[in-house]
């Protein structure tokens, strides 16, 4: 492949991989962890919203997380013809 | 028909089906035996991964963890799922198009260095150890106490089980048979499950039943955090850990399960990067059934244990009570002889004590659930057993055949001698494993921390560097992980057995001294970060790595042109 459309599907490649796990962290260590205390304040059916976010949705978004990964970084390989 | 001839049956047939898989897969080359030939399909890939990965502990502890818990059980939660999108993300699909045999390999061939190969070789047989013991003796535990044969026999049947779809298949074997252990212990975690669901919410789906309300209209949550207050406890929601070490925890969970070589070969097993992805994403969606059910367990086991025990009378006490209490699971101590059972915080005033093996063990017989049902829990406990101790073995068997013979004593071995010396390996490795399962070692229950905590300390970084990094050189590389290994190692020994400031009873003390308020299982994303700080500037002083290795990094970047398996 030529080296500078390498080096562009390698830049995008690294701006899907920022915007993911910032969501990754947000879910886990922000919501789960950090603000749980303000999100507990907010009901959601039975739960307090912070305690759902560690003990269920953030292993929820995690599982969606990759999905979208793996569409993302398939759709990148036909952009740049570099499919295996 | 009884519980035991139940289980008998279970155990019987789905080791039967385990013993056929592995004469159906037996390997016939090192690619076979250390890859599956490197053609499982994403969705296999994705099951047999889920079974590797859930441990006895996952299995058997977790739910029963986070019963007594509450909120601080959810570093086990989200920290052994949240890796997995690291994973998949940072490591598998580089790793994946690389196409060797180990993780060992990967390291020793990026850093151009044997010596690099050599520490990646001692950590992998460290971290794969301790594993692989507390695996073992899972499996005896769950022989011992629901078919009450004592527990060395229970080992040694699991040795022989192992040692035959393990030795004979290689990776092949392991992968389809994990597939089919998959299958055994999800449907002996949910069936339970969702019986108490419906018995407790009505709602058959436990992921839904843990925020609904009880036969009184109360919200489930609700009630038991009210329980937790009334008898002292600490609000079911909210814990009783700092948020720093919550935080931390989380995290070297998170890179330690990115880290752990067998998890990490599992995803060489596919035909193409893109499959790799793919199965991490599959992977995670197996795992994440039994990790969204387990904190639904954990709630439904807690309310019904104190309804069924708090401030009742001894003697009205069901038969599951009295049946593990001759285990010594749970023990009562009628302190102020009113003949009622207090169960509360206060240490002083406690009457009962209560095994958190129990919460996923006794569930079903609590729950008054059909024998066939206690009986199916016995054969998910082994089959998560089972199927972690033959991945880890895997990794002892190529880190030995491959990384040590191999690559550094004898370069020009043939496959077939390679294939033998695997086979003799992973044979002596049951060996090792099962002599521990039989006799643990008092530290091994600590040790499986220490396992993350190294795995995120020496493995990931060096990874991730190694694929993001195009500079970061052998010397960097070296230095970093040997400095992160050492710093774990030292806290580890520090404030986990005291063997600095005189001994194990002096542990719980230090722990106003832990750095930054980190508790030892925390503080493995802290030798991390030093890991990575000492890597790079290490790599600022010395010389850039050569040419052939430059392009080596950009051509695992890109998925296209990844082949067969190569030496």
């Amino acid at each position: 492949m030529h080296d500078l459309n390498q080096k562009k599907y390698w830049k995008e490649n690294l701006k899907y991989l920022a915007i993911l796990l910032s969501i990754w962290f947000l879910v886990s260590f922000v919501f789960g962890i950090l603000l749980v205390d303000q999100l507990n304040t907010i009901a959601f059916g039975g739960f307090k919203l912070g305690f759902w976010f560690a003990q269920q949705g953030s292993i929820y978004v995690f599982v969606i997380l990759i999905f979208v990964y793996v569409r993302l970084m398939n759709a990148l390989d036909k952009k740049y013809k570099v499919e295996d | 028909m009884d519980i035991q001839t139940w289980t008998w049956i279970l155990v019987g047939l789905t080791f039967s089906v385990y013993i056929g898989i592995a004469i159906w897969s037996r390997a016939s080359s090192t690619g076979e035996f250390y890859v599956a030939g490197k053609g499982v399909h994403p969705i296999a890939n994705g099951l047999a991964t889920a079974a590797d990965w859930m441990s006895a502990a996952s299995f058997i502890s977790m739910a029963g963890i986070i019963s007594f818990g509450g909120y601080d059980g959810s570093v086990y939660l989200m920290g052994w799922t949240g890796g997995y999108v690291l994973l998949a993300l940072l490591l598998a699909p580089y790793l994946r198009k690389f196409g060797k045999f180990t993780v060992p390999d990967f390291i020793g061939d990026r850093y151009y260095s044997n010596n690099a190969r050599v520490v990646a070789v001692f950590c992998a047989l460290l971290i794969s150890f301790t594993y692989v013991a507390g695996q073992m003796q899972g499996v005896g535990i769950v022989f011992s106490r629901f078919l009450e044969v004592d527990i060395t026999t229970g080992v040694l049947i699991g040795m022989v089980i192992v040692l035959f779809y393990a030795v004979l298949g290689g990776m092949k074997g392991i992968t389809y048979t994990q597939v089919a252990q998959y299958c055994v212990l999800i449907f002996a975690f949910m069936v339970p499950a969702i019986f108490i669901s419906i018995q407790m919410t009505g709602n058959p789906i436990p992921q839904i039943g843990f925020g609904s309300t009880g036969a009184d209209g109360i919200y489930l949550l609700d009630k038991l955090d009210g329980l937790h207050r009334e008898l002292g406890f600490n609000a079911y929601t909210s814990g009783s850990k700092s948020k720093v070490d919550v935080f931390f925890i989380t995290a070297a969970l998170m890179l330690g399960t990115a880290g752990l070589p067998h998890v990490i070969v599992r995803f060489f097993t596919v035909k193409k990067v893109s499959d790799a992805r793919k199965s991490a994403g599959w992977a995670l969606l197996f795992i994440a059934v039994l990790y969204t059910t387990a904190p639904a367990i954990a709630l439904f086991a807690r309310t019904n244990l104190i309804e069924t025990v708090s401030e009742k009378k001894y003697s009205d006490m069901p038969e599951w009570f009295t049946k593990w209490e001759t285990t010594g699971l749970i023990r009562f101590d009628d302190k102020n002889g009113d003949g009622l059972i207090q169960y509360v915080a206060n240490k002083e005033k406690n009457e009962l004590d209560v095994n958190r093996d129990i919460m996923v063990l006794a569930n079903p017989e609590i729950a008054n659930l059909p024998n066939w049902v206690i009986a199916l829990v016995a054969a998910g406990g082994l089959a998560a057993a089972l199927s972690t101790a033959a991945g880890l073995l895997l990794v002892i068997s190529s880190s030995v055949s491959h990384d040590i013979i191999k690559k550094i004593i004898n370069p020009s071995i043939t496959d077939k001698g390679e294939l033998i010396a695997a086979r003799v390996s992973a044979f002596v490795g049951v060996c090792i494993a099962g002599y521990f399962g039989i006799n643990p070692p008092g530290f091994v229950a600590a040790v499986v921390a220490l396992a993350f905590g190294l795995a995120a300390a020496s493995f990931f970084p060096a990874i991730v560097l190694g694929i993001f990094y195009k500079r970061m050189n052998k010397e960097g590389a070296i230095a970093g992980m040997i400095s992160g290994i050492l710093l774990m190692l030292f806290y580890m020994l520090k404030f986990k057995f005291g063997l600095f400031d005189g001994g194990k009873g002096v542990v719980a003390a230090l722990s106003s001294d832990w750095w930054f308020g980190i508790s030892p299982e925390g503080f493995g994303s802290i030798a991390m970060l030093v890991n990575f700080i000492v890597a790079i500037t290490v790599s600022k002083f010395t010389s850039a790595p050569p040419e052939s290795i430059q392009k080596l990094v950009d051509n695992i970047r890109i998925p296209s042109g990844a082949g067969e398996a190569t030496h």
